[in-house]
């Protein structure tokens, strides 16, 4: 299919360095623009996001006074003129933050999810950075990854720690910076997934034309070097800063919080640890030889001893070819982590359509009395 | 855009910031201008335009072939001419912004896409044929889909773009926060801008990293600070004038035969666009 021969005369070092140089632009963006992503990616990416704008909006309109809408359109103003910062690394570099970390301390990640997002869509519909149809995608990974992992190391830092505790500072900058090189992770993953699912005929890559092999490195390295860092840092500085002169600012999220808790929040959780390591020991089943009893294919069939193949099953068994067939994604090689990253885009789709579902339904039963 | 600043020195923090927010404010006035002057797409109903321009959009996301990508992306140029856009602006916003960002990334698959060499270069390297043509899809793909947005932005009002969402059922909740940001980033600019052009007037020498760091870090939470506080004031401002947790908007968008004209002609261009780039 692919001729091969031609890529072995080139020096392995040019590309890589190059592909690191090119990059770096973009990654000190991160909205993908129309175009890199298929159009198939990013409707995937908004109905994965679409729960967690419907969780923000309902903790927005019913669990808190309308208060909050202007709070969050002040905090989506406050986002978008933050990201124009230009903040100065030790160094001498520059970065723009996203303040994904920040809005997540002060309102709570599933409100900072909808000023986030609220910010995206103005940059995108108002000022053209960052694609329409990719909309969902840049939500998925700057409004609902970036301040929900950030939340959840900001928190581990600081839980049950006085107001002006030092490690509320280090957890923000901690929060801020894996938080972004996470999502700078999971868009690297978009990227590189495209040339494997969408090419030409002659192998011509339609979208993103770069694999899981160069996306990753590419986009992770710089953020944990420079992106991230900026994004640390001005959650630390804004939140030390806070601590001296304005610490309500650090509380308004547990006034929402109070009002809302949810009281079996502890058994999720418990359940979410348990799908995480379920995830990571998937490729166990790598280990087991042969096929689960009863999905076995035409071939093994025939293989198993079988001399005769009911014609329907063998016509049928060409009509679905999966996206990712074996659980195995063709452009990564190690199989173990093609497995991991398989449950892992399996779940979401899953968790995504159930609460969905659950919402559909939901919405489709009396609504509760408003509480104005 | 950013834009070098006049001075050799090498700029601070302080004055690339400025630079950064006055090209935005820059931009969104100029855009007001244009979306105000009597052109094609200027006439055209926001909520007809909107859909178009998703369904445009979609097209080019979904075209397997190089030459309907070039066909759609003169198209653009076309309507751009035809709106009263001055075409020199028309390509350094989009096609400056697209090369310098698109075109570098694009720049490396050229050499490293596994396929038939059509060009043995120095170094060991050479052009493939597949290289070649993904780093077209994505430029041209990316570079039109880009102009049919500024497009769309240029000649719209950005109230009237506002009300047009909700023709895509977006709830009502998010539109009234999506205009309240955009008018409360404005006023934040302006509020930044301030505080900046301040510390400037009161700069002798070139400030430490740290000392930038720390003005960074204040004038951010300056601003946090000052938007947790309007937003008390906003909303007691808003039930002041009637707001009871839900908002009203006045509909006044009427469809035309300009309108009629300009969905049908959009229709089979798309249709044709579809079906060739199969």
């Amino acid at each position: 299919m692919l001729n091969k021969s031609s890529l072995k005369k080139i020096p392995r070092w040019i590309p890589a360095y190059y592909i690191l140089m090119a990059f770096w632009f973009l990654s000190t963006a991160l909205h993908i623009p129309d175009g890199y992503l298929s159009p198939a990616t990013t409707t995937v990416m908004t109905i994965l996001v679409l729960p967690f704008w419907i969780i923000g909006l309902k903790k927005l309109r019913e669990k808190i006074s309308a208060k909050t809408v202007s709070a969050v359109a002040l905090f989506a103003a406050f986002s978008f003129v933050i990201m124009m910062f230009n903040v100065p690394l030790p160094g001498g570099t520059t970065g723009h933050a996203v303040g994904g970390a920040l809005a997540a301390i002060i309102l709570g990640p599933e409100i900072a999810t909808i000023a986030i997002s609220i910010a995206l869509v103005i940059q995108a519909i108002f000022f053209g950075d960052g694609g329409i149809l990719a909309i969902g995608a840049n939500c998925f990974n700057l409004a609902v990854i970036l301040p929900y992992v950030s939340y959840a190391i900001y928190q581990a830092f600081s839980r049950n720690q006085p107001l002006d505790s030092k490690r509320r500072i280090l957890g923000s900058a901690v929060g801020g910076w894996a938080g972004l090189t996470i999502a700078a992770f999971v868009t690297a993953v978009q990227f590189g997934i495209q040339p494997a699912f969408w090419h030409a005929a002659d192998g011509t890559p339609l979208y993103a034309p770069y694999p899981l092999s160069v996306a990753i490195p590419a986009m992770v390295i710089p953020h944990i070097l420079v992106a991230s860092v900026v994004e640390g840092l001005i959650t630390a500085l804004v939140v030390a800063y806070l601590i001296r002169a304005n610490k309500p600012a650090l509380e308004f999220v547990n006034k929402i919080e109070t009002s809302s808790a949810p009281s079996n929040a502890p058994k999720w959780r418990t359940l979410w640890i348990g799908l995480a390591v379920l995830i990571v020991i998937t490729p166990l089943g790598l280990l087991a030889p042969g096929t689960a009893w009863g999905e076995w294919g035409a071939e093994e069939l025939t293989s198993l001893g079988f001399s005769f193949i009911p014609e329907g099953l063998e016509k049928l068994s060409g009509l679905w070819s999966a996206p990712m067939p074996d659980y195995e994604i063709p452009a990564i090689q190690n199989p173990t982590v093609a497995y991991i990253l398989s449950a892992i885009i399996g779940i979401f789709i899953v968790v995504g359509l159930v609460w969905l579902f659950a919402k559909l339904v939901a919405i489709g039963r009396k609504p509760e009395p408003q509480k104005s | 855009m950013k834009q070098p600043l006049k001075s050799r020195n090498r700029s601070g923090i302080i004055e690339r910031t400025l630079t950064d927010i006055n090209n935005t404010l820059e931009q969104s006035v100029f855009a007001e201008k244009i979306s105000r002057r009597g052109g094609l797409l200027q006439v055209v109903d926001p909520r007809i335009k909107l859909i178009s321009m998703i369904v445009f959009l979609l097209t080019v996301g979904l075209t397997r072939q190089l030459a309907v990508l070039g066909i759609l992306c003169a198209f653009t140029f076309l309507l751009a001419a035809l709106s009263a856009i001055p075409i020199g602006f028309f390509i350094k916003r989009v096609w400056g912004f697209v090369l310098l960002f698109t075109g570098i990334i694009a720049l490396p698959a050229i050499f490293i896409t596994p396929g038939p060499a059509i060009a043995d270069l120095p170094f060991g390297l050479s052009v493939t044929k597949t290289g070649v043509q993904t780093a077209l899809f994505l430029i041209l793909r990316s570079g039109t889909s880009v102009s049919f947005t500024i497009l769309t932005i240029l000649t719209t009002p950005w109230a009237d773009l506002l009300k047009a969402l909700g023709v895509l059922r977006v709830p009502d909740v998010p539109i009234l926060i999506l205009g309240m940001t955009y008018r409360y980033i404005h006023l934040f600019l302006h509020l930044t801008d301030e505080m900046f052009l301040s510390r400037k007037s009161r700069t002798l020498r070139k400030l430490s990293g740290k000392e930038e760091r720390r003005l960074v870090g204040e004038v951010a939470s300056h601003l946090l600070g000052k938007s947790l506080h309007l937003s008390s004031e906003v909303y007691l401002a808003m039930e002041s004038r009637g707001y009871r947790g839900y908002p009203k908007t006045i509909n006044v968008f009427q469809i035309r035969w300009v309108d009629w004209c300009y969905s049908g002609a959009m229709l089979a261009i798309l249709s044709a666009a579809l079906w060739f780039g199969k």
